[in-house]
This record gives C-alpha cells, sequence and structure tokens, in this order.
C-alpha cells in the first residue's frame, strides 16, 4: 500500500467538515422562523383559550372610559363556518382531484395529459386571490349573492390542483408489477386501480388531502370577495358565514386594546389546531385495516 | 439427469390417456398429449422495431415448456404475449396468431380479461399486493362471489398446492410483504393458481431467490404438473434441463429480433441438439 498523502487527507476532509456544516446551518436558518411562530401562536394563543372562547359567539367590543378591556366574546360560530366552508370546498375539490389525479397517473399519456400536468402546476402556483376573483366574476356578479358555498368553490380552485399532482405522484410509487399481478389474475383495469392501487396509495393520498384542507382552511382572500360574513353560528352554505381567516382579518380593524389582541393569537392557534386534529382524525378514520 | 427426463416422460406417456391431437413435429412425436397453445407466425413490434419474428410453437397441455435463450432475444416478451400482458405496453403490434384451445387470443373479439382468467401468470419478482396473506390469494377469487367458508377452502387448498399453508396458516391475516422473498413467490403462485387456470405462465420466477427458494419452486412445478400447464421462462438452463418436459431456444438474429432456434422435448435439446448454436449455448460456449 501506498502511504497516505496526509495532505490530501486533510483537506478533503476540511471540505467534507464544511459543506456538512453550511447543510446544518442552513436547516436551523429555515427552522428558526418557524420555531418562532409556532412557538409564538402556542404560547400567546393558549393563553387566550377558555371554554368561554370556544363556546360564544364574536361581541363588538364597546369602548370603556376606565380603559379596561370589554368583551369581544369567542369563535365557536367561525370555528363552526371554517369547517362547513372547507369541508364543503373538499366534499367538491376530491371527487375531482382524486379521479383527474388517476387518469393521469393510470391512463394518462401524450399531450393532453402533459398539458393537464403544465396546467395544475400553474394553478397551484397561482396567487388565492385569483380564485376568488374567478368565482367573484362568475358567481356572485351573476346571482349578485355572497354565500359560504361560493368560498368553498373558490378553495376548492385551490385544492384541486394540490390533490391532483399529491395523487398522481403518490400513484406512480406504486409499483408497476403489482398493476401487472392484479391485471394478470384477469380483473379489469378499473378494479385493479380500485382494489390495488388505491389502497396502496391511500396513505400518501390522505397526506395530499390534508395539505390541500390546510391551505384551503387559512385562506381569506377568496372569502372576502365571495362570503358574506356573519357573527352568528350558521349552518346553511348558502347564506352568511363567518370563518376564523376572516375574524382574524376583521377583527384586526375593531380590537382597542392590547389585552384583546389575545383573541387574534387564540384564533390563529385554534386554526392550527383544528387542521392537527381534522388531520388526526382522518388518519384514525381511515387506518389501514390489513 | 436428461435420462430421468425421458424416462419420466416415457412414464407419463404410458399412464396418460391420449387426447387426441394431432402430433406435427418428429421432435414431439415422444408425447401424445394435446396442444393448449399453438403459437403461428407470430410477431410482435415495439413501434417500428420487431422484437420477436415468426415464431412457431406448440405448447403441450399439462407439461412444463420451458423457453431459454440469452438475454434480449424474446422470451419474455413471446410469454406476455401469451396472455397478452403487452397490451399494456401502447406501442405494440403483433402478427401471427396464438390459440388457446381452438380460439385466437387475438382476435378482436376475444375479452382479454377473460383470457387472463383462463391463462395466469407469475411475474421474475415476487409482486405480492400490499394487503395480507389471505387477501392476496382470495383476490382473483373475489368474482366468483364463494360463500364466506368455500373462499376460505380455495385459499387453503392453493396454499397447500404452493407449499405455503405450513408457512402461513397461523398468520393469514397479516401483510404479505413481511413474507420471505421465497415465501412471496410461492405467495404469488398460490395466488395465481387459485382462480384455476388452464395455464400458468411463470417469468423467470426464481430469478430474485436463493438456491433453497429455488429449489422448493421447482418442486412445486413438479406437482402442478399434469394438472396445470405450465410455461417458464428462465436464464438458468440446469433449470430448464431440470424441470422442465420441453425446451425452446431463442436466440436474437441480424435484425436484433428474436428468432426461436430449436425446440423439442427437453432430453433431445439438451442431449441431441439438431442446430449447432443450440449446442454452443448449453454446452456454456456463449450466452
Amino acid at each position: 500500500m501506498k502511504t497516505l498523502n496526509m495532505a490530501r487527507y486533510r483537506r478533503r476532509k476540511l471540505v467534507d467538515r464544511i459543506m456538512r456544516s453550511m447543510t446544518v446551518v442552513a436547516t436551523l436558518l429555515a427552522l428558526i422562523p418557524l420555531f418562532l411562530i409556532l412557538g409564538y401562536i402556542v404560547i400567546q394563543g393558549a393563553s387566550a383559550i377558555s371554554w368561554h372562547f370556544l363556546s360564544t359567539d364574536y361581541k363588538v367590543p364597546e369602548l370603556s372610559l376606565d380603559g379596561s378591556a370589554s368583551d369581544v366574546g369567542g369563535i365557536r360560530y367561525a370555528i363552526i363556518g371554517t369547517l362547513l366552508i372547507a369541508g364543503t370546498a373538499t366534499l367538491i375539490a376530491l371527487p375531482i382531484g382524486l379521479l383527474a389525479g388517476i387518469y393521469l397517473s393510470e391512463y394518462g399519456k401524450g399531450r393532453f395529459a402533459s398539458f393537464v400536468r403544465f396546467a395544475t402546476d400553474v394553478l397551484s402556483g397561482s396567487p388565492s386571490i385569483i380564485a376568488g376573483v374567478v368565482v367573484y366574476i362568475v358567481l356572485v356578479k351573476t346571482t349578485k349573492e355572497k354565500y359560504a358555498f361560493y368560498g368553498s368553490v373558490a378553495l376548492a380552485l385551490l385544492m384541486i390542483p394540490i390533490i391532483v399532482r399529491t395523487t398522481e405522484e403518490i400513484l406512480k410509487l406504486v409499483p408497476q408489477t403489482v398493476r401487472e399481478a392484479a391485471v394478470a389474475l384477469g380483473v379489469p383495469q378499473w378494479k385493479a386501480i380500485l382494489t390495488v392501487v388505491l389502497p396502496a396509495a391511500t396513505g400518501g393520498i390522505l397526506t395530499g388531502i390534508m395539505l390541500a384542507f390546510a391551505r384551503a382552511a387559512g385562506e381569506t382572500a377568496p372569502l372576502i370577495v365571495t362570503v358574506f360574513v356573519s357573527n352568528s353560528v350558521e349552518y346553511n352554505v348558502f347564506g352568511s358565514m363567518g370563518s376564523l381567516p376572516m375574524y382574524i382579518y376583521r377583527t384586526l380593524d375593531e380590537l382597542t386594546s392590547p389585552e384583546q389582541y389575545k383573541v387574534l393569537w387564540g384564533a390563529a392557534f385554534v386554526l392550527t389546531a383544528l387542521v392537527l386534529v381534522v388531520n388526526i382524525l382522518v388518519r384514525v378514520a381511515t387506518r389501514r385495516r390489513v | 439427469m436428461s435420462d430421468v427426463i425421458a424416462k419420466r416422460q416415457t412414464a407419463e406417456v404410458a399412464s396418460t390417456p391420449r387426447v387426441g391431437v394431432t402430433v406435427q413435429t418428429a421432435n414431439q412425436a415422444a408425447d401424445a398429449l394435446g396442444h393448449k397453445m399453438q403459437v403461428e407466425d407470430f410477431s410482435l413490434y415495439y413501434g417500428a422495431f420487431k422484437a420477436i419474428s415468426g415464431i412457431n410453437l406448440q405448447i403441450v397441455e399439462g407439461r412444463i415448456t420451458a423457453f431459454i435463450g440469452p438475454s434480449g432475444c424474446g422470451k419474455s416478451t413471446l410469454l406476455r404475449s401469451l396472455n397478452r400482458m403487452n397490451d399494456l405496453i401502447p406501442s405494440v403490434r403483433t402478427d401471427g396468431r396464438v390459440l388457446l384451445d381452438s380460439t385466437n387470443i387475438y382476435d378482436p373479439r376475444v375479452d382479454v380479461v377473460e383470457l387472463r382468467r383462463h391463462v395466469g401468470m407469475v411475474f421474475q419478482r415476487p409482486n405480492p399486493f400490499p394487503k395480507s396473506i389471505f387477501d392476496n390469494v382470495a383476490f382473483g377469487l373475489r368474482r366468483l362471489k364463494l360463500s364466506k367458508s368455500e373462499l376460505e377452502d380455495r385459499v387453503q387448498e392453493s396454499l397447500r398446492r404452493a407449499a405455503l399453508w405450513d408457512d402461513v396458516k397461523d398468520r393469514l391475516k397479516t401483510p404479505a410483504t413481511g413474507l420471505s422473498g421465497g415465501q412471496q413467490q410461492r405467495l404469488c403462485i398460490a395466488r395465481a393458481i387459485a382462480p384455476e387456470p388452464e395455464v400458468v405462465l411463470m417469468d423467470e420466477p426464481c430469478s430474485a431467490l436463493d438456491p433453497i427458494s429455488t429449489l422448493k419452486i421447482e418442486e412445486l412445478m413438479m406437482d402442478l404438473r399434469g394438472r396445470y400447464t405450465i410455461v417458464i421462462v428462465t436464464h438458468n438452463m440446469q433449470q430448464a434441463a431440470r424441470a422442465s418436459d420441453y425446451t425452446a431456444f431463442f436466440m436474437m438474429n441480424e435484425q436484433r429480433s428474436g428468432e426461436m432456434v430449436e425446440y423439442g422435448p427437453t432430453g433431445t435439446i439438451f442431449t441431441n441438439p439438431q442446430d449447432k448454436r443450440t449446442e454452443d449455448y448449453i454446452t456454456g460456449r456463449f450466452g
């Protein structure tokens, strides 16, 4: 064996160490704001959470002469509103997005499929207000109404490309050999997709759906232009409705004391927790039973 | 080794009732069973490229036919043509006929889904579904709408026939992906034979397995012989010699498309090949 070239060896070690530390530093830099925001929301938000906050509706704050903060009520109506609006949006986006994703992965070859892929990529990158404006022009202008349902349609427009692309990508991860095995057993292709390919990809598809739901639940801009806000609990999607993002957006203007600002953190905390809770519930409910 | 095969064939011929189909070539005179499948002037193209060219071949009912030859000679492609798995590739076009009994499987009126219920397949790599062991075997049986106990019986019987029952009887509800490679492949065989196909195609079923598992699969093929018509593609010449009744040798011609060089009883191919290229290949001079 030739003797080790120590100079080169040290240099290689050094470069290796520098590269590695650079990736670690970059990772930390990316994580710091994330943890700051999350941490601040949790610290500030958790202290705002009370049964009163979760179980009552919004009260316009009154100006008090002695400077004490008046009660601004709670966010029950907004939680219910967000669940209804984002839930309805999911109901609209899910079948379309899932089927389009299946099409792209299982059947989509050629120019049309490439065009669809390109279009969904562009759509998933477009600002959310665009979806709001589209719905505003197509639905709000023509019916001269602002319904919670229109907000759901706008949110669905944002959800569809996310669901389409994640579904496609996840389905492509299912090995081709598994599809072949199913087809070789004399099962029609649609049945092979339904009984073998889709179940194998459930976890990933759910992740995509939850990502889309999380995005929709937090969107504000499309709701501003499509939904009249209500400050009480509403269950009819063809009417006005409150929602958590709109609560934060609207209340900002009406609050007078720093004490009251706590409700904003509370709402932000609830919005984050809501997405998490829905995520966990969906996963438990659809947990693969082998 | 070839003596053993020759003896076995003689014994079989004596004990098996004749099915009464005309024997077509001299090579097959030793065996008078019916032809389950017949390949007639069959060619297959990937776009403009002719991957296999003018194949003529008879597959004998209830026997094991091995396809051997160097890589790229079209043996897997031909195998996949026997249950039209190549249909899944968009650019594929075919010429000629493949008869299953007397039906041309490339006839446009043939339902390919139905065809694959008669001609099952086992693949190169074990490909169990990400489901339980039971559900894997039951998969091809679901359409039969059997009662629960009938379904359980059929699954058990298939697993027994695939020599896997004793390994898995206590964990039928556990994921199939937890089995070892050899077990997975036997599970795939159980899955393929559960719906009682007439022909089972095996595309290098042992190439991803260790020697012990390979031996088990070969023993299993021997058990299945007679009940099913088996066609196996193998890279392993010893395997063809050990475990097949008939052997077809393929090679690539000058246009890089696969051709069948020689076909006959395995004993003959391995001891007295008619073609120089066959002899060179089986004696290990190339390939």
